[in-house]
């Protein structure tokens, strides 16, 4: 009898995995959990509630057009935010691709260098570029271009400003490999047929780098609309992203059974987005490896 | 067709020499050539690719350009078709130079070593892709991809995709979408290498069928002899960017110009020795393993000139009472090949002969003592240069 082989053994694969299995199952899926448990508690009042379980918060979470409102806007930034990055994000991506430039890796290590700096003062640089005695002000003031300060600093602008910042090298990195995944005899091949660039630009690179694309909009999408710092910093009162409000009816009015219920909300929703994407994302990989 | 002597000129030992590009390539004044290559060169960066590149080929003939790897080949017909800059010289396709035309412009179907169909596109937007490009009216395009798919043996494919089509099928497909559109030349870059070598025969047969009918002009490229020699009409052997010799495969197969073409074409055993008489038109020869030849030269010989005596595997006879040119030798090693039988036998200097013999029944075996004969009408004599002595 002849067993199929596998590219590993069985026992050795749960021990090297059993650490991450462990900590994620402890550290998500129980909090997970519980949380989910927490939805259907009764909120007594600010950092009490009991154990009997209800559908009120639901309810209310259902009902109330006020949770819709942040809802839609924490969709709309999101949406928002990853659309800029594919248009500001697709071209540098194709030009470290196609460029005939030597040192192509000094390129790529351009796009990481933010990383070195930390999120949260990278975003805080925006208070001295858009505040009311930010660079962008005091300069026109000083020219005369204006008399009064624009405000630009807590704004909805100003908060999709500080997520382009911090998205941007995602979308970029994710496009890039997969046009480097395409083969460039194609090109030479739609160009050999009578395209134009930007014909085959048209027919060849684009189609094939969707996927990267995709994948790149999901992720600036989800980082988006679930940030909580940006929008904290940048944004003024009415700018309050979903992550915001989590934060607010837990720690402001200690309201923990609403808490974790807008929490599971905001959670199913992005993982939504993310599992119909990689559904459709693994069909195009399939189709990617079968004309390998 | 293409036993015209005239084409099939060596190139001189040294590089350099003046030579008339024309008298190269087809010599038939009649026409245009279909492509015409005159003093090419094609440097990336310092490194010359290709030098000194000049060949004329004829309307509807078959030319391979046949040389090791890195030789140049892909290089030059990159060049056809836009895709890599020539340094100097110039390029025409049907009597109209193309330096200046850029790569879409230019009329030529390609056909590439790993197929290159589009993986996004189905087998008919794929055949149909250029015909899209040169306006052609919808109806009439749906007729032609038929038409292509019909010659391919294909038909009825048109929805698939390329991953859902087996090695051979995608080639097919490929070279389906290349003739479609009826480009004036059709550049075929070792289109078979990905193939297994069954599929690979069957498409020879194919590739030179369509060609033939549809009658395009196609350079083919490869490495492999044995397809230069089944499918061309004319076989450019490159080396090293330069060109060793143009000729028809029985010429460059029985008349190798250079050591290396022989070598190259069929691992010619090579036998090096200096010339002792001249008889006539007979040489005698003192090999370096120390036996007399006798082989015919096609002029006279100085006494004292080193040569190279060149005779194919199998022109040399095994164990049978040869006339001539008897050499003892023992057999080293053997290679069963059904029908024939090739041997590995050492005369007692340098590398062991090869013959590739005819047999019938059982083959000699290794270690067995035997005599080896060639017929001094059956060798090429090449100078010391290398050069086949004409
Ligand atoms: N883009 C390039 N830049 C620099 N050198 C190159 C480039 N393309 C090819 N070469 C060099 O030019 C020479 C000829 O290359 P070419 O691809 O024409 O060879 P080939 O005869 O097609 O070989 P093969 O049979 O392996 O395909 C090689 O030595 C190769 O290293
Ligand atoms: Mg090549």
């Amino acid at each position: 009898m002849t067993k199929g082989w596998k590219l590993y053994d069985q026992r050795l694969a749960w021990v090297l995995v059993a650490p991450v299995l462990l900590l994620l199952t402890l550290l998500l899926l129980l909090p997970i959990a519980m949380m989910t448990v927490y939805t259907f508690f009764t909120f007594v009042t600010a950092g009490v509630e009991s154990a009997v379980l209800t559908f009120d918060n639901w309810k209310e979470f259902l009902t109330d057009s006020y949770y819709h409102g942040f809802l839609w806007k924490t969709v709309r930034v999101g949406a928002i935010t990853a659309v800029i990055c594919a248009i500001l994000g697709y071209f540098p991506a194709y030009f470290i691709w196609a460029t005939t430039f030597k040192h192509k890796w000094l390129l790529l290590l351009l796009l990481i260098v933010p990383f070195w700096i930390s999120f949260t003062i990278r975003t805080f640089s925006w208070i001295h570029i858009l505040g009311e005695q930010g660079l962008i002000n005091v300069v026109l003031i000083r020219l005369g271009v204006i008399n009064e300060p624009l405000p630009m600093l807590y704004t909805e602008g100003a908060v999709i400003m500080g997520l382009l910042h911090f998205l941007l090298p995602y979308m970029i990195l994710n496009v890039y490999v997969s046009l480097e995944g395409i083969d460039r005899t194609l090109i030479a091949a739609a160009r050999s047929m009578g395209c134009t660039s930007a014909q085959a630009f048209r027919e060849v690179t684009l189609p094939l780098s969707i996927p990267g694309l995709g994948a790149g909009l999901l992720l600036c999408f989800v980082l988006a609309a679930g940030s909580y710092v940006t929008p904290q910093l940048l944004g003024g009162s009415r700018d309050a992203l979903f992550g915001n409000l989590i934060y607010d009816t837990i720690m402001g009015q200690l309201n923990w059974p609403m808490g974790a219920t807008l929490s599971i909300v905001l959670f199913v929703l992005l993982g939504a987005a993310a599992a119909a994407y990689s559904r459709y994302m693994g069909l195009s990989q399939i189709m990617k490896g079968l004309s390998a | 067709m293409h036993d015209d002597n005239s084409h099939d000129q060596p190139r001189p030992a040294s590089a350099g020499a003046d030579r008339d590009p024309l008298a190269r390539g087809e010599s038939q004044p009649t026409g245009k050539p279909a492509v015409e290559f005159r003093d090419i060169d094609i440097f990336y960066g310092k490194f010359a690719a290709v030098r000194d590149f000049s060949l004329a080929i004829r309307k509807g003939s078959f030319v391979t350009l046949l040389g090791p790897s890195g030789c140049g080949k892909t290089t030059i017909l990159r060049s056809i078709a836009g895709l890599v800059d020539i340094t100097s010289g110039q390029i025409s396709i049907g009597g109209k130079r193309v330096d200046d035309i850029p790569i879409y412009k230019r009329n030529i179907g390609l056909v590439f070593q790993n197929y290159a169909l589009f993986p996004h596109k189905n087998v008919f937007d794929n055949v149909a892709f250029g015909l899209k490009y040169r306006n052609v009216p919808k109806p009439e395009i749906v007729r032609r991809v038929k038409k292509a798919l019909d010659m391919v043996r294909l038909p009825g494919s048109e929805t698939k995709l390329p991953s859902q089509l087996s090695g051979g099928q995608q080639q097919r497909i490929a070279l389906a979408r290349a003739i479609v559109f009826e480009p004036e030349v059709l550049l075929l870059d070792e289109p078979l290498s990905a193939l297994d070598a069954n599929m690979r025969e069957d498409m020879r047969v194919e590739i030179k069928k369509i060609q033939r009918e549809t009658g395009i002009t196609a350079i083919f490229v490869t490495h492999d002899q044995e397809e230069a020699l089944s499918m061309s009409d004319r076989i450019v052997v490159m080396n090293a960017g330069l060109i060793e010799q143009i000729g028809s495969p029985a010429q460059v197969y029985d008349q190798p110009a250079t050591a290396f073409v022989a070598n190259f074409l069929g691992k010619a055993n090579m036998l090096p020795g200096s010339v002792t008489a001249m008889d006539g038109n007979m040489a005698t020869i003192a090999l370096a393993s120390g036996h007399v030849v006798k082989a015919a030269a096609p002029k006279a010989l100085t006494a004292g000139s080193a040569i190279t005596v060149v005779v194919r595997p199998q022109k040399l006879t095994v164990g049978t009472a040869g006339a001539a040119n008897r050499l003892s030798g023992r057999i080293v090693s053997t290679s069963y090949l059904g029908g024939n039988a090739v041997y590995e036998i050492d005369i007692g200097a340098g590398t062991p002969l090869r013959a590739n013999t005819l047999i019938d029944g059982q083959p000699l075996r290794e270690g067995e003592t035997v005599d080896v004969c060639f017929d001094p009408l059956g060798c090429v004599l090449l100078d010391a240069q290398g050069v086949r002595i004409a």
